[in-house]
């Protein structure tokens, strides 16, 4: 049998906790109720689980458990946030802004209120990966419904000042949404001083399982969303459909773990992550992506110069990762949020996104720094890009025929 | 994507990497695509007096499909004269290593490589 590839994609999604998959299963089998059912106790079990569940994700963020809205993950929280708070309050103006490096589930919510007839402005960050302040102000017109940034970004992993930005929304009188999807278990949220509005969360990200997730919606001040899923009124109102109650045992649980043990678990997350950035920062002309402060230990995004993206990627097929760039159609697409950065095409396409979580080991790092030396340089040799480099040739003063 | 099985023994061992002396009258230099594309080629070859490719060396920027495309060529060139190296063809290319049809341009660029460096040598010698 082939041996697995050393899973280093964290940020994709993660492995459910064993532990939670056993809290889960009694709830697809034994204790199937319907949370809504509320004549008998099967339903009176199930709902019992579901609130307990609440309560664990609110606990981790320090927010109401009535603050809570179950949703199907964290695309359908940002759309529902997204789109739900600007409907509401589309009487107050059609703007909304937001950031050039979220992800694709809030850009493509708001270019879905674009062509409902708002508009929109997609703030470009700094290099480094973080929002001016000052810039995100200016960015704030008088007829801005609502502002979302997300608190962790998905590639490059830098934490954005959520409470800076939320400051500002609360003096320019505007929604602030946060996508804090990667965000959970790995950064603090403290939500009762958090200025924010609306927040997005999912379990998989989490050690839970995929398909559930929630929407946090602020009670003091009160915000209010249209629904966009129509039916039972269950989440009173905000979002019908019947509840996923083993999903939700498993994200109330996955997050409980993540309360407890997210402090010591970072600590080791940031040893291995250090060792493997000094470990590849031995290869000649590698960039990290992102600013390296301000940022997760789980993440690290390197672009290796003078290396093909795709080729790169064949070349590692013994580890799990992500890589910047889109080869599966027959124009590449490097990374937007790359772009974004200001980064070449040629530097967005060679970047890998390693991402580390609960079950990496310093074994998976060494084996993963040695393989990244090894096949970097054989690429390297095969690259008439390196030979030019090594010539002293200035490659981007070279005049390219385009094809 | 999946490979097939010849781009994936070409890229895992491809054949003929290097580079020849570009002074060398004899010498003939092709170097097709850009960086911004993804695909850079370099396609050197060398001719005897009488005008047969006695060695050919490449190096390629660009995805597994690029390097096979090159690395193929390469193999191919050695001992054709000029006028059959200029017939390669990049379609023969593509079923030689069954290209998807997105990979096609690699096999375009490889092509071009031929004929880029066949034109190198030529104004060299005053062709």
């Amino acid at each position: 049998m082939e041996r697995k590839p050393i899973y280093l994609d964290y940020s994709a999604t993660t492995p459910i906790d064993p532990r939670v998959a056993e809290k889960m299963i009694p709830y697809i089998t034994e204790h199937f109720g319907n949370p809504a059912s509320r004549s008998h106790s099967f339903g009176w079990t199930a709902e019992k689980a579901v609130e307990e569940a609440r309560e664990e994700v609110a606990k981790l963020v320090n927010a109401d458990p009535r603050e809570i809205v179950w949703t199907s993950g964290a695309t359908e929280s940002n759309n529902l946030a997204i789109k739900g708070a600007s409907h509401f309050y589309s009487t107050k103006g059609k703007h909304v802004l937001t950031i050039a490096t979220e992800h694709k589930a809030v850009i493509d919510a708001v270019r879905e209120l674009e062509r409902e007839g708002f508009t929109a402005t997609y703030l470009e960050p700094e290099p480094n990966g973080l929002v001016d302040l000052e810039k995100f102000k200016k960015a704030i017109r008088p007829d801005t419904v609502l502002a979302s940034v997300m608190l962790v970004n998905n590639e490059i992993g830098v934490i954005q000042d959520i409470e800076a930005l939320g400051n500002i929304c609360r003096e320019e009188k505007v929604i602030f949404h946060v996508d804090a999807a990667q965000a959970t278990g790995k950064v603090d949220i403290d939500l009762e001083k958090l200025p924010v509005d609306l927040m997005s969360f999912s379990a998989h990200k989490t050690y839970g399982p995929k398909g559930i997730g929630a929407l946090y919606v602020r009670r003091k001040p009160r915000i209010r969303i249209e629904a966009q899923m129509h039916g039972g009124g269950h989440e009173r109102g905000m979002r019908s459909g019947t509840l996923a109650t083993h999903q939700i045992v498993g994200m109330g649980e996955a997050f409980r773990i993540a309360r407890l043990e997210m402090k010591l678990e970072n600590e080791r997350i940031r040893k291995l992550r250090d060792k493997l950035l000094q470990g590849l920062q031995s290869i000649e002309e590698v960039y990290v992506n992102g600013d390296l402060t301000h940022r997760i230990p789980h993440n690290l995004n390197i672009s290796f110069n003078y290396v093909e993206g795709e080729s790169l990627i064949m070349a590692v097929k013994d580890i799990a990762v992500s890589s910047g760039s889109a080869c599966t159609s027959a124009s590449l697409e490097p990374s937007y949020v790359l772009r974004a950065l200001g980064r070449s095409d040629e530097l967005a396409h060679s970047s890998i996104r390693f991402s580390i979580g609960r079950f990496t080991t310093e074994a998976d790092v060494d084996f993963t720094i040695q393989l990244l030396k090894d096949k970097i340089q054989k690429l390297r040799e095969l690259s008439p890009l390196w030979e030019m480099f090594k010539d002293g040739i200035d490659i981007s003063k070279v005049e390219w025929a385009a094809h | 994507m999946a490979y097939s099985d010849k781009v994936l023994d070409h890229y895992e061992n491809p054949r003929n990497v290097g580079s020849l002396d570009k002074n060398d009258p004899h010498v003939g230099t092709g170097m097709v695509g850009a960086p911004a594309c993804g695909d850079v080629m370099k396609l050197q070859i060398k001719v005897s007096d009488d005008g047969v490719i006695e060695d050919a060396k490449f190096k390629t920027y660009g995805c597994g499909s690029a390097i096979a495309s090159s690395s193929l060529v390469t193999e191919w060139l050695k001992g054709k004269t000029l006028d059959q190296a200029s017939e390669i063809k990049n379609s023969a290319i593509a079923e030689e290593l069954a290209l998807p049809p997105v990979k096609i341009h690699c096999s375009v660029l490889a092509e071009d490589a031929i004929k880029s460096a066949i034109a190198d040598l030529k104004s060299k010698q005053g062709k």
